[in-house]
């Protein structure tokens, strides 16, 4: 539990940091409503041509693109600030502070940062994804809503993982600034249901970069498509990864040298 | 303005004053072999950014091709080869399409970066036209294996005429100039408001259903194209790629070129204008 109270503790100070500067929630407001914009026209550009997309109705798309900016917003909220100060940490020396600290590095490395405003994008998700379901018409018992939320959780740990692997290479590589920009497009495929993209596209999109597990799945857990199956390999794939990722991470600590910080 | 000799020769007597012309294609010149030097060294950064840039028109190019095959074989006269080519043109074009992020003036402005700029005898601008466009040789050859891998894996379809290709190789500069004028006036903002994040989200909005950046503008609704027809985006996307895909006449072929010139001239005159005011209001403790 303790890693549970650490990230609880830095989560508070992070977000009375952050709440002193009010201005920003109506600038992440803003933002937020342009993309909810520019995602609606698309799909609606996109329906004026056809009735289903691959078997997919509008209302289940708006479903994905609720799910698709809910977890958008989690992410930039909790992981992706945390990563991206460890890779200027790596870079400047200074991830030796976190070492020397009798907490486990992983942990605090991963729990430092909060971007409380991002979750403008988790409010404004949750809304479109309630919609969604309205306009479906379809009763989501507790049975689904559990299916939804652990499928959300285990999503997220796999784009933590994915994220941390990919910061932990800064070890070797110094620069990867771009890492932002490299996710920030490639989880813009996540607008769309998975099973559209071809084959290698499909298999590359759900285990080298777990954006349908992160976004088709739990969309389909609302959508009446999960099976006890997909659900099981999110399970146990989560459990992978995460194991992977501390491997990779103890092995990329040992290639750290920092001179001074 | 006069210009000096860009091989700034301080420790050696006064500075050597060539033509204004000369000084300013040394300076292009000049930036340009920087950024070749500078960004030959992150490899590995610049694929990264370029993966995730192919990521976007993949998507598109995906979704389209899904609706063209729903509906037999084609969607307002696009087959998914033709998706495959407009996409695929698509990823050169929006590497050269990569400016000055008005991002950039925020941090030039806060960190008073700016002061440092203004002591030179040089209208910072040039430099980042200069800078950007040198880094396009590196783009461009780094493009080239992701453009074999996208056109070995979803076939694209295209028959550009001798023209056509001329006229792609002159519109693809167009289209440079076009977007860093419009970003660098937006970056200019920032001497008032300090944040620029939702003004330029609302432009990339605006582009990418204004442009043919989020999908062939002859697929939206007639007054979404009246509407284009009327603003700078669709010279920086659609037209550089309808060139070489879209068998345009050769009247349109030229008609472009001419509108790209005209839009040219615009950004120019507004950034003009725009820095004579916003240059009153910097203020700086250091830099």
């Amino acid at each position: 539990m303790r890693p549970l109270r650490l990230m609880w503790l830095f989560f508070r100070v992070g977000a009375l940091n952050e709440l002193q500067y009010r201005a920003n929630f109506w600038l992440q407001l803003l933002q937020s409503a342009i993309a909810i914009g520019t995602g609606l026209a698309v799909l609606w550009l996109v329906f004026s041509r056809t009735p289903t997309l691959n078997g997919w109705l509008p209302a289940e798309l708006l479903a994905v693109m609720g799910v698709h900016t809910l977890m958008g917003g989690l992410i930039g909220t909790l992981v992706q600030p945390n990563m991206e100060r460890l890779r200027n940490d790596i870079r400047e020396g200074t991830v030796g502070f976190a070492l020397t600290k009798p907490e486990d590095a992983q942990v605090l490395a991963s729990v430092r940062e909060v971007r409380i405003w991002r979750i403008v994008d988790v409010i404004v998700g949750a809304v479109v994804l309630a919609v969604a379901i309205g306009q479906l018409g379809t009763v989501i018992g507790p049975l689904e809503a559990l299916a939804f939320a652990v499928a959300l959780v285990l999503g997220g740990l796999m784009i933590y993982s994915f994220w941390l692997i990919i910061t932990t290479v800064a070890f070797w590589i110094v620069r990867i600034d771009e890492i932002a920009e490299l996710f920030e497009g490639v989880y813009q495929s996540g607008r769309w249901p998975v099973d559209v993209y071809p084959g290698w596209l499909r298999t590359s999109l759900t285990f080298l970069v777990p954006i349908a597990f992160a976004v088709t799945v739990p969309a389909q857990a609302l959508t009446g498509r999960l099976t006890v199956g997909t659900l099981a390999t999110a399970f146990v794939f989560a459990i992978v990864l995460l194991i992977l990722t501390r491997t990779f991470w103890r092995f990329g600590l040992r290639h750290y040298s920092g001179a001074s910080a | 303005m006069s210009l000096v000799g860009a091989g700034a020769r301080e420790t050696m007597g006064p500075p050597r004053l060539v033509s204004p012309v000369r000084g300013l294609l040394d300076v292009y010149l000049t930036e340009a072999r920087l950024a070749i030097a500078t960004q030959l060294q992150y490899r590995v950064a610049n694929y990264m950014y370029m993966l995730g840039m192919v990521a976007e028109p993949v998507i598109y190019l995906v979704v389209w091709s899904t609706v063209a095959e729903q509906q037999g074989g084609s969607v307002g006269g696009f087959t998914p080869g033709q998706f495959a080519a407009y996409y695929i043109v698509w990823t050169l074009v929006r590497n050269i399409n990569i400016v000055f992020t008005p991002y950039g003036w925020e941090e030039r402005i806060r960190e008073g970066q700016l002061s440092s700029q203004l002591l030179r005898p040089l209208f910072p601008i040039v430099e980042d036209l200069g800078y950007f466009a040198g880094w396009k040789p590196v783009v461009i050859l780094l493009w080239l294996p992701i453009a074999a891998v996208l056109a070995w894996l979803f076939h694209p379809v295209l028959s550009p005429s001798p023209l056509a290709i001329v006229v792609f190789g002159v519109a693809i500069w167009g289209a440079y100039l076009i977007r860093s004028l419009n970003q660098e006036s937006l970056g200019l903002v920032t001497f008032w408001t300090t944040r620029v994040g939702p003004l330029f989200q609302l432009y990339i909005a605006a582009e990418l259903l204004l442009s043919g950046r989020l999908v062939p503008l002859s697929l939206t609704p007639e007054w979404v194209q009246r509407l284009a027809d009327v603003l700078p985006f669709r010279w920086t996307f659609g037209f550089p790629i309808e060139a070489l895909v879209g068998n345009l006449s050769e009247e349109d072929l030229l008609r472009g070129l001419g509108a790209q010139l005209f839009w040219i001239v615009v950004g120019s005159v507004l950034v003009r204008v725009v820095w004579r005011f916003a240059i009153r209001r910097y203020s700086a403790v250091s830099g």
